[in-house]
């Protein structure tokens, strides 16, 4: 049994008057393929943001291998290995493709700067971006973008990857395409949340499906209890 | 490392050119142009710092151009400090208001940081104007100090100015050149994935808003022995804040080259528009300028230059 690798422990964030995450609690273990759905509006990006510090929580823990990382600013968090992939991508526009994976190899991973190019290309060839290295991310297809996000994750050496809808709008071809890739990293031990809507392939990924409504927790299991759980139904489809 | 021997070299070199041409006797009054023109490549390259390399537009230049300036008029009343003194001093304490507004950026991003600084440096004039002590609104005589160094006391300043336009340059372009440099970089295209992927923003923010603090007290702590006479009007005046952001961004604000084309370019123009046509020509021509370049060649006269040869 693998060890648990993220615990969040009640975790409240508040907008003002609305409560966008409710005592959410949930445990991810190390090595561990896990998914994260709910209807629009559930908290999901909320979470992730809590968790990867880019937001203060209001209330609750978040232990990362067994040590509190509630208050860290984010780039400690990164740096601890909880990496995290933009919903809408993110890059460095002023760069090229491989300056941007340079970024997080040099900050995150502490590579020597006359290193990281050789690192940043390796990373490029295992996600099939090396061709477009040299290029800047204006000039990528949305595929390459989240591919780009994707290494670029990846060059910050994470334990946990954390992708946030990493294949919205994507076509059919292009969903297996990243889903490939994101087996192939669990692989080499990769702890991965998948927040997605898409749930062909959020329910072949996952192991296990912690489901937000509303802010709160509604259910756990794996992704056939998900798939026959009423709470579920009646949070995406209404009574 | 060969590198940075060289470009030690290079800043040695020009400095003793400002020397040799410190010695020529020729008409004073290119002296007193050069000055304006080399305190123009000091201003412009501290705020490409922060707004070239980390893009965050300070509208303030003035706020910390005339503290160094008051600094030095405080330390020279009080103490008659010599000039290193007021040249250290005025950039210290420009740096703590650097530092200062370096936190103002934890909850004002993009325009919201420029309004902020411009508010800021309204307030400081306002103090100024009230302080009897450095002048108060009237403004105030200085006595420069009898027996410069070498030659007279506007070519000693001209000379200091060469060598805190080449101690000003060397520093952009190491920041520009380390991992400093491209973290800010980062942070400018995205601060939140560069804070995602490691980068330390706020560190790098606190840095570049001090540096260029610092740099831009270091260039207006000689402007009271530069004028003899000190007044807030001058020392505030807008063109800095104008000329601050246009120079940088005629040259091209990614490369310490950028800010020190632009400030040749620009500043050399307005000394010729005062002499030949009238003073208040001078942000007219940058006004003008400036449109040309934001619609014309947004990323710069460097921008230019590489887009020429890319085809």
């Amino acid at each position: 049994m693998a060890s648990t690798q993220l615990e969040v422990d009640g975790l409240t964030k508040r907008f003002g008057g609305f409560t966008a995450l409710n005592r959410v609690t949930l445990h991810v273990k190390a090595g561990e393929r896990f998914g994260l759905i709910g209807p629009n509006g559930s908290g999901k990006t909320t979470l992730i943001n809590c968790v990867s510090g880019s937001l203060p929580a209001d209330g609750g823990r978040i232990l990362f291998e067994g040590r509190e990382i509630t208050g860290l600013p984010a780039h400690r968090r990164t740096r601890l290995g909880i990496v995290r992939s933009f919903q809408i991508p993110k890059p460095f526009v002023s760069m090229t493709v491989l300056e941007n994976l340079d970024i997080p190899l040099e900050y995150a991973a502490h590579r020597r700067s006359d290193e990281a190019d050789a690192d940043a290309m390796e990373i490029l060839s295992a996600i099939g971006l090396e061709s477009k290295a040299h290029l800047r991310p204006a000039g990528l297809t949305q595929i390459e973008m989240r591919k780009l996000e994707l290494a670029r994750a990846m060059a910050a050496r994470p334990k946990l990857l954390i992708s946030d809808e990493a294949m919205a709008g994507l076509s059919s071809a292009e969903v297996d395409d990243i889903l490939a890739i994101l087996f192939r990293l669990n692989e080499r031990g990769i702890t991965i949340i998948m927040i997605e809507h898409i749930m062909r392939a959020v329910m072949r990924f996952s192991e296990r499906i912690v489901v937000l409504d509303a802010g709160e927790r509604i259910a756990e299991g794996t992704p056939e209890e998900i798939v026959r759980n009423p709470a579920v139904e009646k949070a995406y489809l209404g009574e | 490392m060969r590198r940075t021997g060289a470009v030690l070299l290079v800043g040695l070199a020009v400095v003793a050119a400002g020397i040799v041409v410190a010695s020529l006797r020729v008409n004073p009054y290119l002296y007193f142009a050069g000055y304006v023109i080399l305190q123009y490549v000091v201003i412009a390259t501290a705020w490409n710092i922060l707004g070239g390399y980390g893009g965050y537009v300070n509208f303030g230049t003035p706020a910390f151009f005339a503290l160094g300036a008051y600094t030095a008029v405080f330390l020279i009343q009080t103490i008659r400090a010599p000039l290193p003194v007021l040249i250290l001093a005025g950039g210290l304490v420009s740096a703590l208001l650097g530092l200062g507004i370096g936190y103002l950026t934890l909850r004002l991003r993009g325009v919201f940081f420029s309004i902020a600084t411009l508010a800021l440096s309204i307030v400081l004039q306002t103090m100024i104007m009230n302080w009897e002590f450095v002048g108060g609104s009237r403004g105030l005589s200085v006595l420069r100090p009898s027996g410069p160094p070498f030659g007279s006391y506007v070519t000693f300043l001209f000379t200091v100015m060469v060598l805190l336009a080449v101690i000003a340059v060397t520093v952009a372009r190491f920041i520009e050149r380390s991992w400093i440099g491209r973290g800010l970089a980062a942070l400018r295209d995205n601060e939140e994935a560069a804070e995602c992927m490691g980068v330390p923003t706020l560190r790098l923010k606190l840095f570049a808003t001090t540096v260029s603090g610092l740099l831009l007290g270091v260039a207006g702590a000689p402007f009271p022995y530069y004028v003899t006479f000190v007044e807030p009007n001058s020392a505030f005046a807008i063109d800095y804040a104008v000329n601050a952001l246009a120079m940088p961004m005629i040259g091209g604000t990614t490369s310490w080259m950028g800010p020190v084309i632009g400030a040749v370019l620009l500043g050399t123009a307005q000394q010729l528009a005062t002499v030949t046509i009238s003073s208040e020509m001078n942000l007219f021509i940058v006004g003008v300028v400036l449109v040309a370049f934001v619609v014309l060649a947004p990323e710069g006269i460097l921008g230019l230059v590489r887009r020429l040869r890319g085809r």
